[in-house]
């Protein structure tokens, strides 16, 4: 394997890219399963070796759809100290974050993720020891990059137990929870989270992904990999559906939810079809007021990528006025495999303003940088 | 035209690729079990590097459940977002008329014929008793 | 009429007014079994009968449910909308039991009742073959049984059952419905086989509807995916009380992982937003668009097509008020193919 990293490179895609950014979503990842084990006590160790995670889906190791590419990564992104992609923090600055002049980093680590255990005292464990980790092997040393408290969402005590632990250190911007859970994210059981949140002024992302246990659809499971990743959009209306319709926004006015790897693109088609019929179930769900578009626009940004690509480009445009170029905020997925690159990805041209407001500003105000 | 010597068969086995730079592009030669083939290592997407790319087969079918796998190792996938380009004509899979990455023809020249010109060969030195790959841009 | 034409209104649901009025339509031991049991009605969860999606105001009667009779189909829909012709779309919930032959036996039931009550009554109408889509051969003898009265213009299914719409598991009756010639409506609703978001059960109604539209994306996936498109190359997809706005940006997000995922799904082997303007077709309400005719010109620009929405009313259920339910903005040719043309054109019963 070529790694094509060279400092010339380098400094000439920084220059093409200008401003330094923001990228609202960076994969950090371990390099191996057993990396996590210095951060778990010997009980914990000994029941991964013993019994693993058992994930809400069927197999030990691995996703439920098989990916694309191994690890879901692109094929130029493994280090060359050997490893999986994103393990590296030597070779991820080199890869990514000088090369595309990246000044904030928001980490997302997926794997493992405390809250697809089953075992609520394994998830809490875990979302313990992916906290430290992230906290002494990524954000101390590098400034540049910020962390996501990981609480064991499927646990709300926990998670708040979890969340007040690091909600006071600098280093950690949000929240980080997965699309896919065992109920509607709107639901009360999930409340004390946001609640937590909102006292702490930290803002909950919502990454694609995830294994709650239901279908990918509410049709049934479906058979191939990339009706998964498809349904990840659809899964993110759902619960964005769910949040908005159980009145979460009116509990907690100052909450704030970025969703990460979903696209954008069908936002607004929700929101209109939220908007319609809301207007004739108010007497069903009196707690929401407002029409949920208004909710939307105020409490939700989204990461970009993976920016939807229509064959007229422009078209795309008019869907971006119709979210607001405030709401927006650009990410790459680096390492992964449908990374949206800071050069190329972007199919339409953007006025300086709204450029700036996706590569930095936004993220800047969301996250209060 | 012109005519650009950038190796010699030698340093491409079969199943192998070099990256060449002719003119600040870069080309990427490939040796699909004796024939040499050239494509622009830039992907038409978003500009992946394909020479990072895995090779697979054409794989295509005539009804749902049913599938031909044919030509191994003449398919590249883009290492970023995987789409797949046929490393004879450079088309993608899919649109093949509306997305293609630019190929190139490379030739394999005696030597001989070469050192009487008119070829660009600053890279290589030439001798009369190797066979050498010659790109056309 | 509405602009001047007489529409064809691709999704009208009559009611069937209770379990005693298809008793008359049911085998022998069904009738008896089912009143020995005391069965409910199969009314499903997705349109809770008061509540103010299932019926407009002025379109329900002081008692009972709406749109159980003739009459009232003609003075509220038929006479005042100068509609050509009507599709009926039943939903009464053949699909909901788990027993495959209960399911069937009320499907012939509420088939053969809409036969009698509705299309032996008023040339105005055709219908929807409903079909217990629980067990694949009994929905083709359904099929076949009814596929010969030129009025039943299609089969119907609910977006949401047993399994994804697209998996093999279902291709016999796709197999049956193009030697038909008729097309695949798929239908709001579902048979609740599984949560009714895909993140689990939602708690409220409006929820459960909201997110019907987000279920067809999933189907549409499906169908795409599986490569129904390409086994059967001469059937159509109607997609019913779908919304439809969501299309564009699903097909974006389809299509640029189709890119990347070619290998696993080689069978479609040409651009996904082609197949689904050849091949799908999408009922006009409820319209869930933007208010502005700028915004809701940009709907269409997207959608690439002016071929692919097909007018409806939704009737008895309220999308719309007074007597026009286009968004505002459309060109008259626009207007001419979403109310006559495409229909005509999806259903070659109608040409």
């Amino acid at each position: 394997m070529n790694i094509h990293v060279s400092e010339a490179e380098a400094k000439k895609r920084a220059a093409r890219i200008g401003l330094a950014i923001a990228d609202g979503d960076v994969h950090p990842a371990l390099p191996k399963p057993q990396a996590i084990y210095p951060y778990l006590s010997q009980r914990w160790r000994d029941h991964m070796d013993t019994y693993g995670m058992i994930p809400r889906h069927q197999y030990q190791a691995g996703p439920a759809y098989p990916k694309g590419n191994p690890d879901a990564s692109r094929r130029d992104s493994y280090p060359p100290e050997g490893g999986r992609p994103g393990s590296s923090l030597s070779f991820m600055r080199a890869q990514h974050l000088d090369p595309n002049n990246v000044e904030l980093g928001i980490l997302n680590p997926l794997a493992p993720t405390p809250g697809n255990a089953q075992n609520l005292e394994l998830s809490a464990a875990l979302a313990t020891a992916m906290n430290q980790w992230q906290l002494a092997e990524w954000l101390e040393p590098e400034p540049r990059l910020k962390g996501s408290i990981m609480p064991p969402y499927e646990d709300a005590a926990a998670s708040v137990e979890e969340i007040n632990k690091w909600a006071g250190n600098p280093h950690f911007a949000q929240i980080l929870l997965l699309s896919r859970t065992a109920e509607p994210l709107g639901q009360r059981r999930y409340w004390p989270i946001f609640e937590a949140a909102a006292n702490h002024n930290l803002p909950i992302a919502i990454h694609a992904f995830g294994y709650g246990g239901n279908p990918v659809t509410s049709g049934g499971w479906p058979s191939f990999y990339i009706e998964e990743m498809c349904g990840h959009a659809q899964c993110c209306q759902a619960l964005l559906a769910s949040m908005v319709l159980e009145g979460v926004f009116e509990h907690f006015p100052t909450l704030k939810i970025i969703l990460v790897e979903a696209g954008f693109a069908w936002l607004p088609a929700l929101t209109w079809r939220l908007d319609k019929h809301w207007a004739k179930f108010k007497g069903e769900i009196p707690h929401l007021k407002r029409p949920p578009s208004e909710v939307i626009r105020e409490h939700v940004w989204l990461t970009t990528q993976p920016m939807e690509e229509p064959d007229i480009r422009r078209h795309l445009k008019d869907t971006w006025d119709w979210i607001g170029d405030d709401r927006l905020i650009f990410a790459t997925d680096y390492p992964h495999w449908d990374y949206d690159d800071p050069i190329e990805a972007l199919p339409i041209r953007l006025d300086d303003e709204p450029r700036r407001k996706l590569f930095r500003e936004n993220a800047r105000t969301v996250y209060g940088f | 035209m012109t005519r650009h010597v950038v190796a010699t068969i030698d340093e491409i086995k079969p199943g192998g690729r070099k990256v060449v730079t002719i003119d600040d592009r870069e080309i990427v030669i490939f040796n699909l079990n004796g024939d040499y083939v050239g494509i622009l290592n830039r992907c038409p997407h978003q500009g992946g590097k394909l020479c990072d790319g895995v090779v697979t087969a054409l794989i295509t079918s005539n009804e749902p459940g049913q599938i031909n796998y044919a030509r191994p190792g003449e398919i590249i996938r883009c290492p970023w977002h995987g789409w797949f380009f046929d490393l004879r004509s450079g088309q993608s899979w899919g649109e093949p008329d509306r997305i293609k990455t630019r190929n190139y023809n490379v030739a394999v020249t005696g030597g001989n014929e070469l050192v009487e010109g008119p070829y660009q060969a600053e890279t290589i030195e030439v001798t009369t008793d190797q066979q050498y790959l010659v790109v056309e841009t | 009429m509405i602009r001047g034409l007489n529409p064809i209104d691709c999704d009208v649901h009559p009611n069937v007014p209770g379990l005693k009025t298809l008793l008359p339509f049911m085998e022998p031991y069904w009738a008896d079994t089912l009143v020995q049991r005391g069965m409910h009605e199969l009314d499903s969860i997705s349109y809770p009968n008061n509540s103010p999606l299932t019926a407009r105001a002025d379109w329900r009667p002081e008692t009972g449910k709406p749109a159980t009779t003739l009459e009232q189909l003609q003075s509220q829909l038929l006479d005042p909308f100068g509609i050509d012709i009507a599709i009926l779309n039943c939903l009464y919930g053949v699909q909901l039991p788990f027993s495959e032959d209960m399911g069937a036996a009320y499907a012939r039931a509420v088939n053969d009742w809409i036969v009698k009550e509705w299309l032996d009554r008023d040339p105005r109408l055709r219908a929807s073959i409903l079909i217990p889509i629980q067990s694949p051969e009994l929905a083709i003898a359904e099929i076949e049984r009814l596929a010969g009265d030129k009025r039943f213009v299609q089969i119907m299914t609910l977006v949401a059952g047993e399994t994804m719409l697209g998996r093999r598991h279902h291709w016999p009756i796709y197999e049956a419905a193009e030697r038909h010639g008729l097309p695949i409506a798929i239908h709001a609703g579902s048979s609740y086989r599984n949560p009714s978001t895909a993140n689990g059960w939602g708690s409220y109604h409006i929820e459960d509807y909201v997110s019907q539209a987000i279920t067809f994306q999933s189907q549409l996936a499906s169908l795409l995916s599986e490569g129904a498109f390409r086994k059967f190359p001469d059937l159509t997809f109607v997609m019913l009380e779908s919304g439809f706005t969501w299309v564009p940006a699903f097909l974006w997000r389809f299509k640029k992982y189709w890119r990347g995922l070619t290998m696993e799904i080689p069978w479609v082997d040409r651009s996904p937003v082609d197949i689904v303007r050849e091949r799908v077709r999408f009922s006009l309400t409820p319209f869930d668009g933007p208010q502005s005719e700028a915004d809701i010109t940009k709907i269409f620009e997207h959608l690439g097509s002016d071929e692919l929405v097909l007018f409806s009313t939704d009737y008895p259920h309220w999308q719309f008020d007074g007597n026009d339910p286009l968004p505002p903005g459309l060109s008259d040719d626009l207007v001419r193919k979403i109310l006559v043309d495409n229909p005509r054109q999806t259903y070659a019963r109608l040409r």
